[in-house]
This record gives structure tokens, sequence and C-alpha cells, in this order.
């Protein structure tokens, strides 16, 4: 008999040694001639914790983490192959309160599974989404998306259901699916936790897209920052191919869908759905004018879906449970779940999934642990370079679309990323014009100029130049990038930047004033 | 400098592989630069006839996309990760620890020509910041003792 251990693939583990651990545990079973079998599986997500490893017991896998090169030898003379406990014993995995807190929906098999084992995935009700859907019209699709109440998860939070309902309705021959893989944003990963972790649910989302739209093409489009959910996507895509869930006639339907995974190549500005369709076009990634929106000349001029990863992952669960199933998760027009993203200086980081409706104090001190160097967090960006910053005033504040927005926050792709006392905000608010002068796509002169332009604004406040002037030209430079920008890109660079400002003015050498906080 | 044979041939196979592809620049580009390590300004000519594009096209979508080089970098690619997941765990102090302890800057090769250095903006490793990849190894919790040993084996490699 082997003893079944679980040594996770995913990138970031295998950023703090999982390979090496595995190779370590393998070549140690064989000095002692013990029978084991080790699985690569994906993360659970909870990265303080990695390399986080698991042993199969009879009361259910255990886990033992984080795992040094130097611990392995004594993990053995505690026969932890038995699920014995050791000093590194974190007890039943499903038990752990960090995650048995969590509502794991589009995130179910996350960790549990080799992602690349489309039986693993078969096995945790895989497929059973996209069977519902080839049993249904077309409009019955789209109304159990719509019903669901699932809104964008890429950070713009448009209502999935009406965004396909306007490709449906789109008459053409042609039509294409384009999922968003462009994870730019700091401070997130849960795109390719799902790319590398349970890839089998995107391509199943996709297939689900193309039959609700009448789509018969699918592009990912992945940052070329990374190469490993590359490799498991296209191993992924291949397996699929061969047990015809892609390809022609799919499941002996009249169905036909092909899939296809393309590298982008480092612009963040492509994350925006029209750059990133010029980009596909194989141009540079200019920013397009809306209307026409892409769901009616999309790619190629063609009506097109372009949703993001989470978006597109949490279609198979919504298809096999139910509209109402997922809808009776979150608050407000915020429905289901969002896989947060905890991240920055926090003690407990990694990947929460959570119904709307929780506070950032809970994710930050239950979840999060508060900081990393043990100082007070000072704030928080949420939903990546082109939020805003949230003062420790504000972090009772629920996870809701609706509710950050009243206060000029954006709950984005749903990253969170905390500061200690010792971040100097004001280098916060110029390094927010610095990634946008970097970034630029160029085409709107607020965003191209604007950004280097305040960037030396803030250097002038800093420097005691004409404090007040500058602040005031400050704000207006912020007003035009919002108001003259064609994209997010531009629009809300100066979230980030008079957050900052308004609620850390010291920081900026201004007096702190009433209207400021 | 004038392209070797073997790269113009190269070149001339990649351009025909994705000819007919739709989108094809993209994965021309990527196809060249993972053969050859860099796009050579001199490929944009062959391109522009086969592709009918014009060569101020080429070097404009070239020119665009940060992962696109148009020269030979060092053996080794380093990218420390500026974005602020990184930026709250102390990366501004690894960055200009590297940038010393290799005696360049960003975008620059060491002289024995081993180390490349590139800033990226995010790596996806946001929960175990700061991070770096070593070409297509991502490094997590980076630490100074972490960069000498990475440097180290880069340099032996």
């Amino acid at each position: 008999m082997s003893y079944k251990i679980f040594i996770p693939r995913d990138s970031s583990a295998l950023s703090l040694g999982a390979d090496k651990v595995y190779k370590e545990i393998l070549s140690e079973s064989k000095k002692r001639d013990i029978n084991i079998e080790i699985i690569r599986n994906g993360s659970r997500g909870l990265f303080w914790l990695e390399p986080m490893i698991e042993v199969e017991t009879s009361k259910g896998r255990v886990a033992y983490g984080p795992i040094n090169i130097s611990d392995i030898n004594s993990l053995f003379d505690s026969e932890f192959f038995l699920g014995k406990k050791h000093n590194l014993f974190l007890g039943i995995t499903e038990e752990i309160k960090w995650l048995k807190n969590q509502e794991r929906l589009t995130y179910a098999r996350v960790g549990i599974t080799d992602p690349v084992s489309i039986e693993d995935y078969e096995g945790l009700d895989g497929f059973k989404g996209l069977k519902n859907a080839l049993k249904l019209s077309p409009e019955k699709i789209v109304q159990e998306v719509a019903d669901s109440g699932l809104r964008g998860r890429g950070g713009a939070a448009f209502p999935t259901g009406i965004k396909w309902k306007t490709v449906l309705d789109a008459p053409s021959e042609k039509k294409y699916i384009v999922c968003n893989a462009d994870e730019g944003d700091s401070g997130t990963f849960s795109d390719r936790m799902i790319m590398e972790n349970d890839p089998f649910v995107l391509i199943e989302g996709m297939i689900i897209a193309g039959l609700a739209v009448g789509a018969d093409q699918g592009y990912i489009y992945l940052r070329s920052e990374y190469p490993h959910a590359q490799k498991i996507l296209n191993e992924a895509i291949s397996i699929a191919l061969e047990k015809n869930y892609l390809g022609k006639n799919i499941l002996g339907s009249d169905f036909s869908f092909s899939l296809e995974v393309t590298r982008a190549a480092g612009a963040y500005i492509c994350g925006e759905e029209t750059s990133l369709l010029e980009s596909l076009e194989g141009k540079r990634g200019m920013v397009r004018y809306k209307p026409p929106l892409p769901a009616i000349e999309g790619l190629y001029g063609k009506p097109t879906v372009v949703n993001n990863v989470i978006s597109l992952a949490t279609i198979p669960i919504i298809m096999d449970k139910g509209a109402n199933f997922y809808a009776n998760y979150g608050m407000g027009r915020s429905k289901g779940t969002l896989p947060i993203q905890l991240a920055g200086n926090l003690k407990q980081t990694g990947l929460v999934e959570k119904a709307f409706g929780i506070s950032l104090r809970e994710l930050l001190y239950d979840f999060g642990g508060g900081s990393a160097t043990g100082k007070p967090i000072k704030a928080v960006q949420v939903g990546g370079p082109l939020g805003a910053f949230l003062p420790k005033e504000q972090f009772d504040t629920p996870l809701d679309y609706e509710k950050f927005s009243e206060i000029n926050a954006v709950v984005g792709h749903g990253g969170i990323v905390a500061f200690d006392e010792s971040v100097d905000m004001s280098k916060m608010a110029r390094y927010s014009f610095e990634f946008c002068a970097i970034e630029s796509c160029g085409k709107c002169t607020p965003c191209r100029i604007g950004s280097t332009r305040g960037m030396e604004v803030i250097d002038k406040i800093k420097t005691g130049v004409d404090q007040e002037k500058n602040v005031s030209l400050l704000r207006d430079l912020g007003d035009t990038m919002v108001n003259g920008s064609l994209c997010a890109m531009g629009g809300m660079t100066p979230f980030p930047v008079i957050s900052a400002l308004n609620f850390f003015p010291e920081d900026f050498g201004l007096e702190k004033t009433e209207t400021s906080a | 400098m004038a392209l070797s044979s073997l790269q113009s041939g190269k070149i001339a196979v990649y351009i025909q592989e994705y000819q007919d592809k739709p989108g094809a620049l993209l994965p021309l580009m990527h196809a060249i630069q993972d053969d050859l390590g860099f796009v050579p300004e001199e490929s944009y000519k062959p391109i522009s006839k086969a592709y009918n594009l014009s060569v101020a096209e080429i070097h404009g979508f070239v020119t665009f996309y940060h992962h696109f080089r148009t020269h030979l970098p060092g053996k080794n690619i380093l990218q420390i990760c500026r974005a602020e997941s990184c930026q709250a765990m102390g990366s501004e102090k690894l960055e200009n620890y590297c940038q010393e302890k290799l005696g360049i800057d960003y975008h620059q090769t060491t002289k024995d020509n081993s180390i490349t250095l590139e800033p990226v903006y995010c790596l996806g490793n946001c929960a175990c910041s700061p991070a770096m990849m070593m070409n297509e190894e991502v490094i997590g919790r980076v630490t100074p003792e972490k960069i000498d040993q990475i440097i180290k084996e880069a340099r032996e490699s």
C-alpha cells in the first residue's frame, strides 16, 4: 500500500520551493523504503503556509506547513505519511479556520484536485454545468446567467447576462468568446490560480459562453508573465479536445467550439477590453472608441464576448446548481461570491472566496491577521493600481460594488494590498502617475501627458513649491484625466492619487485639514 | 549588425508558419524572440513584405510591448517586481540591492553578460511579496540572501 501525499504545483507555492520539497520527499521516501504516491495538486491558497503539503488519512486530508527542506527528515521521523503529529502539523485541511470560514463556489475544486486530471474534475461536479446547458436553448442559458446576478469580475462589474444577451442578439455568422486573462493589477492572482489550479473550469465556462451566444471560437488572452499558467492551460485544452469537450460536435451535440491560448506581451493596457482585441488582432494595443461595443463589433469586427477569467469560471457552477443558488449569496446588487486576494503587508496572505458583504476589517484582521511587520496598517489599496487608497476610518466598508462606489473606491478584481505605517503615501501617489506614464497606450492626451505632469506636480508639492497652487493644479489635473480619458487607465489613475492626498496630506508635507479627512 | 544566415533562415520559417494566422504578429514575434532571444530589426523588412504591412507598423508593434526587445539580452533575465504589493513589502530596497550588486540599472546587462535586469509590474505572486522572476522561475519572499544565491547560480550556469 502506498501513502498519498499532495504537494502543490501552483506557481506561488513553487516560488517558495514546492518543487524542492517534492524532490526531497521523493528521495527521502526511497532512502527509507516507504512507498508513497505524490500528487501535484493545486494550492489551497493559504500562501502564508506554503509550501503546504497534505496527506490522505481515513479522517480526511491533513496538512503540514510551511515546509522547509530542513523539516523533511523530522517529518519522516514522526511518520507524517500516516498523518501523525509534527510541529508543522495543521490538522485536517478542511477544518483550518481560514479555509473553513470561506464560501468557495468558483474555487470549489482549487487545491483539492490535480489541475490537469480530467477525472478529478469530473469527479467533483466538473462538466455538469455544460451538460445541463447542452439541454437548454441559448436564450435560456443567457437568462440563467442574468438571473444569477453575476457581474464582470475583471473590475468593471458589468452584468454578464446583459453582455451575453447583446452578443446573442447580434446577427452574425461568426462570433467570438475572448477570455481576458491579462491579470495585470498588483495584488491580484485569482485568475492565475484558476488557470493553474483548475483550468477545466475556465474551459467549461468558455464552452458554455460559446453555446449561449452562438460562438464557435474562443481565445484566452494570457499575460506573458504567467508562463506556468500557459503550460497548464495548453495541457488541459488538449485533454479536453481528446475527450470531446472541445472540438467538433461536443458530446454528440451539434455544437462545435475550438479554443486557444494567445500569449500577451507585457502591456498593462491590454487588460482593457478594446486594447486587448487590438492586440489579439496583431496590432498595437491602442484603446478603441466605444461605441461600437465589443459585443456588437469586437474581434475582427464580429460580435464578441470579452469576459474575465473569474466571470467565465463562475458560469459552470451557475449552470450546475442554478441561478438562485448563486444569487442567494451576497448583498444588494452584488450577488454571489468574490475570490478576494489578500496581498502586500499582511501576516496571512492568500485567496479568500467570500460572499459580498464582508467588511475590509474582517478581511484584514480576521483572515489577514494584521500586518506582516506587526506595525499598524495605515492604508489599503483595493482593486489594483487604479483603485483608491482607503484609510483605517473606512475599514468597515462592506465589500459591495455600490458601497465602494459611494466612497469613490472600487472593488475591482478583488485584490487588497495592505501597507503598514512605514509607507509614504505621497510616494505611492507619485508611483500611480509613474505607472500610468509607463503603461498608457498614448491615445488620450490627459493620460499620456497628464501622468508625467502629475509626477512633477507632486514633486513640487513635496518640496514646498507654491503648495496651495500646486495642490489645486493636482486636483484639476485629476479632474481632466477622469473626464477626458477614453478608458480606465487615465480615467482612474487619479483615484489613488487624490485619495492619498485627501487622507494623508501630511505625507505630502501639507497640514491635515478638516476637509482632508 | 547583420543577421547570420541561420537567424535569417529561422525568421523566414516563422514568417511562413504564421502567414495565414489571424493576428499573426503577436505569435510571430513571440516565436522569433523565444528562439533568437530578441526580435532583430532586420526582420522587419521580410515580415513587412510577407504580411503586407509597412516597416513602421511592425516597428510600432514591437516597441509598444514591454516584453519584446530588439537587442540580444544577457544569458539570464532577472525581473524585479516594482508593483504596489511588493513595494508594501520592501521591494525598493531589493531593487537597490540588486542594482548595486550587479552594477547595472534596469534594461542593462552585466559586463560578464550573465544577467539582464528588467522591472516588471506584477508577477501574480502578491501573496508572497516581494517577488522576482529569473527567466521563467518565480521566486517569492525575496531577501538579499536569496538574491545572492540566485545571482551566484546564474553566473555559474
